[in-house]
């Protein structure tokens, strides 16, 4: 059972199709190469909410549709929940 | 899917329509009032009320004319009853509308009044309604059907899912000859340079990159914040979606895999040819379709995550989703479920393939979900000011 989506191989978080819980051992898949990876999920992270495939770090970029899309503003380890708490765009 | 035939309504230009409706159309604020009174009169007439067409000047009030003009001209619209409140610019919008050959008439309130306006408008909205009522449907190709994409309330199955499910759709029409247009200028932040990339030659990206930078300064240059809560929307941010750059990539996922743009349209402006095209337009659901239909197209393409539940009075939407909870909580305004994606039961070319078919029996006559449901959202877009 997928339970995450990574849109590009080399993307740096995947996207939640089911809400995940915190300590749970997770399936993806890759939808360009169709592999499957697993990680453990550090937190609670709701359907369509993003999670970290690495370690980021304060200033880092996050990669999605091969891509960045904004820059880590605290630090993230892999299996954490990504979004407005840690990453910020950088436009406007 | 091959270019198949569907049941359109051939208008006096050639253009094909898939709905027959009979508008009254006011000029400005002031004839909302008579125009409701003349759609009450006469049953199965649609008013479209509106906000503005008062002391509008320079580029607003040419967008202003050329949205009513275009609404009027759409081929879903078979004949127009416009009302103003004084004669000279409700003229102008009607010799507009009478360019397309359809049947037009204007009434202006000074020196009648809304009583006798209303009286003069209802027997020339009775005489439209009953001629446009025996108009028949004939073969046309699903080609000559000009379809407009724009997503809403966005969130990451978007990207994922329903987005490029129009993605597929569009490179299959666009490959048959179609006519199609996507925009959502500011919405394009961060994947600029991408879609710079998709243009058809150098001068259209540059063209295109001219009209981003544009409204990237605009925003700019009014901006209080980094438009976090607007752009992206608390919808969006709810769905999962985190910044304008990540909602961009997704964004861009409705042009599909190959289909290049040819050329780059002002607001409200009609495309001169076939092929996909952008159009300059606001991010903001009802806005950015008023401008499609008011530029001829006449069947759009809406894919949501959080579930916007847009319509357009003229211009029926095809509304998809991939997110299941908004497909179970909101089935109402959802005409295609298209979650299948996300549990790997189906591909892009699937449901490419299912929303093409929504589509023909939408051109055939079957309703969407925002017309049964009666969203009329029809917004003009207002550059500045009035003086």
């Amino acid at each position: 059972m997928i339970q995450f989506l990574v849109h590009d191989d080399t993307d740096s978080v995947g996207v939640a199709t089911q809400d995940l819980k915190s300590g749970d051992t997770v399936t993806g898949l890759y939808q360009a190469s169709k592999q499957k990876l697993e990680l453990k999920a550090l937190d609670d992270i709701p359907l369509g909410h993003k999670i970290a495939l690495q370690d980021h770090s304060s200033g880092d970029g996050v990669i999605k549709y091969g891509h960045d899309i904004g820059k880590v503003v605290a630090d993230i380890k892999k299996g954490g929940h990504v979004h407005v708490h840690n990453l910020k765009t950088r436009r406007w | 899917m091959v270019n198949t035939k569907v049941l359109g309504y051939r208008r006096e230009n050639g253009r094909v329509g898939i709905r027959n409706h009979v508008i009254i159309l006011p000029l400005d604020d002031l004839s909302n009032a008579a125009s409701l009174a003349v759609a009450n009169n006469i049953k199965g007439c649609k008013a479209i009320p509106h906000p503005y067409g008062r002391l509008q000047f320079g580029e607003d009030l040419m967008l202003h004319f050329r949205t009513l003009i275009g609404t009027g001209s759409n081929p879903n619209v078979a004949a127009v009853v416009v009302i103003g409140i004084e004669p000279e610019w409700t003229n102008m919008v009607v010799e507009g509308i009478a360019e397309t050959g359809k049947p037009v008439t204007g009434f202006s309130i000074e020196r009648t009044g809304d009583i006798g306006t209303i009286a003069k408008a209802s027997w020339k909205a009775k005489e439209y309604l009953q001629w446009a009522s025996e108009k028949q449907r004939e073969e046309c190709d699903l080609s000559e059907i000009w379809v407009s994409i724009k997503c809403g309330e966005s969130d990451t199955t978007s990207g994922l899912a329903s987005n490029p499910t129009v993605g597929n759709a569009i490179d299959k029409l666009v490959d048959m000859g179609a006519t199609c247009s996507f925009g959502e200028t500011s919405e394009i932040t961060g994947a600029e340079g991408v879609c710079k990339e998709r243009a058809a030659s150098p001068e259209v990206g540059e063209q295109f990159m001219q009209t981003w930078r544009e409204y990237n300064d605009f925003i700019n240059q009014y901006k209080t914040d980094d438009l976090s809560g607007s752009q992206p929307t608390k919808g969006n941010i709810r769905g999962g979606l985190t910044t304008i750059e990540e909602k961009a990539f997704g964004n861009l996922e409705k042009i599909g895999k190959k289909s290049k743009y040819v050329g780059v349209l002002k607001p409200a402006e009609t495309p001169s040819g076939p092929g996909l095209w952008f159009m300059d337009t606001s991010s903001a659901a009802a806005e950015a379709v008023t401008l499609w239909a008011a530029g001829g197209f006449v069947c759009h393409f809406f894919p949501t995550g959080q579930g916007n539940i847009v319509g357009n009075p003229i211009e029926p939407v095809i509304k998809l989703s991939a997110n299941p909870l908004t497909c179970e909580t909101m089935s109402e305004h959802i005409d295609f479920d298209c979650s299948a994606i996300l549990r790997g039961e189906m591909n892009f070319d699937e449901t490419g393939d299912k929303l093409l078919e929504y589509m023909v029996r939408a051109c055939n006559g079957w309703l969407t979900a925002q017309e049964v449901l009666g969203h009329d959202d029809f917004v003009l877009t207002k550059l500045y000011r009035s003086a």
